[in-house]
């Protein structure tokens, strides 16, 4: 795991300098606890701007950790970093009103209602103007489906509300950067979908957005560029094409039980290696082989042809096997 | 997902259409500026009044809170129940009791203020502060608020300032709930007369609420050393309780460390040393050294404790 690693890394330093203009970088960024455990090591994330940028690790990988040093709310103990071209945490007080963040969780005083939180952290900005308060927390409120929930308690509302008011504290006002820690966590498909589409709009609007999640189909399905973490590194980074160029594409062949041994004598004869076989079904790697040609020597050897597919990798694949680590939480 | 699709849920699907079209003429000019050049104006810029508005909006969480809000009605109950059974038990009173406040409240009503001051100072003043401020902090920790007001962005300091405001302006409403509904009561209950001080000598009506006004103002100064305290403890802890238990410790502890004559040495520079000092004003000639050094103590206290939050805040990883 390791060399690979620091191969991609190699790979993604060196791509970072013609990838322009950078919404958040970081440099041999480094976090050890006091209890000398490393929660994150040398991370040199490129987030170019206007990209969507999906963050993705197994739980205990680092991931939360890296948000809050970004967000100037943990030190690192090693290297530097820059949100929107600002130096971090020295310009904080300059570069976080252009960022909206939900970070671990939504966060509210229980016994104030949403509208009433909103107005809260609306006051505690110091760019922020009054006079349009009530207009842009409405706007915030109805953009995540919060309108008619805006004036009850906090305290009563569900997972998925809150996860939706805390969107709503970030798009409080206009940003350059949304940094969004498991947006989704307690949404229904709807909410799910919801935050999907909000995210594509945001972007197409111009804004950056770092989404971390553990649901790789959904950072699958609107990210432009991921970066995936494991034990606190970053094994994989860079546009969507990274995960093409990793992937080994196999084809699956479905047959009748008679012409199976057939099949996998005309797969092994196309080069394809052996093919493993689960009853009428066979799977083998595809190579350089141009699957066209796969499905036309199997109807020439004469094999009953019930099924053919072509299966790239993605990004679920991809993640295990740099990560290999499924479930189970990495420390 | 296609259920979805299908599900006239009205609730989220609308919505945020709605509010896209609504917003892209307005956004979609700005957005297409943003992303290359750092925003020159507009977000970057401070609004006039921003510390006022912070403060304001600290206060009003502090003040409108409702376990606060009880907090000082609580306190308020005092002086009324005592107005109460000292009016019941008028005739049996035992005079000469203690420094004598209590026993001068049927005489006179102004001394309800003194005397119900007298009576929440040793635990339940301490108690409300403690709960206030050691809440500051560590209260927005616990409820996971603190990582957003800090994003917001809320710069560290100016944040621990608010805050210090808020609790400090909490403790003046503590002793000033007792103080005003004393004044009521005890006006009510035994109406308000000619102050016969500590001292035997007699002061006018006017002269007299003067000093009981002073009296008010050198116990919530008494305070401010306990609301440091307090807030050092707050930014410790992610366990608002710890820190409010913690701080009511360092009240009892100072005042059991103050009874014990070996230590004697150390008595003027303790926390609660100087807070029954008061009594200076109700004399004739109130010895103003005496009540100079009690507040210097409290100022020192004050500075040690408010520059070890301060580093502690500044520095500390958040991670609640």
């Amino acid at each position: 795991m390791t060399p690979a690693a620091t191969a991609v890394g190699d790979e993604a330093e060196a791509g970072s300098e013609d990838t322009g203009p950078l919404a958040v970088r970081s440099d041999g960024l480094t976090k050890r606890f006091r209890s000398g455990q490393v929660a994150v090591d040398g991370l040199g994330l490129r987030v170019p701007r206007g990209a969507v940028y999906g963050f993705i690790g197994p739980n205990g990988s680092g991931k939360t950790t890296t948000i809050r040093m970004l967000l100037g709310l943990v030190q690192p103990t090693g290297g530097r970093s820059w949100l929107l071209d600002e130096s971090m945490p020295r310009a904080s007080s300059r570069v976080l009103t252009r960022v909206g963040a939900l970070v671990e969780g939504p966060a509210f005083h229980p016994y104030l209602s949403g509208r009433a939180n909103l107005a809260r952290l609306d006051a505690v900005d110091a760019t922020a103007d009054p006079r349009t308060r009530t207009r842009r927390s409405g706007e915030a409120l109805e953009r995540v489906g919060l309108s008619a929930a805006a004036d009850k308690k906090y305290r009563q509302y569900s997972l998925g509300m809150k996860q939706r008011l805390g969107l709503a504290a970030a798009l409080l006002r206009p940003r350059d950067l949304l940094v969004l820690d498991e947006p989704t966590n307690g949404l229904d498909p709807q909410g799910t979908r919801e935050v999907r589409n909000l995210v594509r709009e945001l972007a197409a609007g111009g804004t950056t957005v770092l989404v971390s999640s553990h649901l790789l189909a959904e950072i699958e399905q609107v990210c432009s560029h991921v970066g995936i973490m494991s034990r606190g590194r970053l094994v994989l980074q860079g546009d969507r094409s990274v995960l093409a160029a990793r992937g080994d594409a196999r084809v699956a062949v479905v047959t009748t039980p008679s012409c199976v041994a057939t099949a996998a004598e005309v797969l092994r004869g196309l080069g394809l290696g052996s093919p493993d076989v689960e009853g009428v079904r066979l799977v083998a790697p595809l190579g350089e082989v141009p699957p066209e040609r796969v499905s036309a020597a199997l109807v020439r050897g004469g094999v009953d042809l019930v099924g053919f597919e072509v299966r790239r990798s993605n990004l679920e694949q991809v993640f295990v096997e740099l990560t290999g680590e499924g479930f189970d939480v990495a420390r | 997902m296609s259920l979805a699709d299908e599900t006239p849920s009205g609730t989220l699907t609308p919505q945020p259409t709605a509010g896209s079209e609504r917003q892209s003429p307005g956004s979609r000019p700005d957005a297409s500026l943003r992303p290359l050049e750092p925003s020159a104006g507009g977000p970057d810029e401070r609004v006039p009044g921003a510390f006022g508005r912070l403060l304001r909006s600290e206060l009003r969480l502090v003040l409108g809170r409702r376990r606060n809000v009880i907090l000082l009605s609580g306190l308020a109950a005092v002086p009324l129940l005592l107005a109460l059974v000292l009016f019941l038990t008028r005739s049996s009173q035992s005079a000469g009791e203690g420094p004598g406040f209590v026993g001068r409240v049927t005489e006179n009503g102004l001394f309800l203020v003194v005397a119900a001051i007298f009576v929440c100072l040793p635990f339940l003043l301490p108690l409300t502060i403690a709960i206030a401020s050691g809440d500051a902090i560590a209260g927005e920790a616990s409820a996971g608020t603190l990582r957003y007001l800090l994003v917001v962005p809320v710069p560290r300091t100016r944040l621990l300032v608010v805050k210090a405001l808020a609790a400090l302006a909490f403790a003046g409403s503590a002793v000033l709930a007792i103080a005003i509904v004393g004044l009521v009561a005890g006006a009510g209950f035994f109406g308000l007369h000619d102050v016969v001080l500590l001292s035997g000598d007699t002061v006018s009506l006017g002269a007299g609420a003067l000093r009981i006004a002073g009296v008010v103002v050198y116990v919530a100064l008494s305070m401010t050393g306990l609301v440091a305290v307090g807030l050092f403890f707050s930014t410790l802890t992610e366990v608002p309780v710890a820190a409010m238990a913690a701080t009511v410790i360092t009240a009892i502890v100072s005042g059991v460390l103050d009874a014990l004559p070996a230590l004697h040495a150390i008595h003027p520079w303790l926390l609660t040393h100087h807070w029954l000092d008061f009594a200076e004003l109700l004399r004739i000639q109130p010895d103003w050294r005496t009540l100079a050094s009690g507040l210097g103590v409290q100022a020192a206290w004050i500075v040690i404790f408010s520059t070890l939050a301060w580093a502690r805040f500044t520095s500390a990883d958040v991670s609640s």
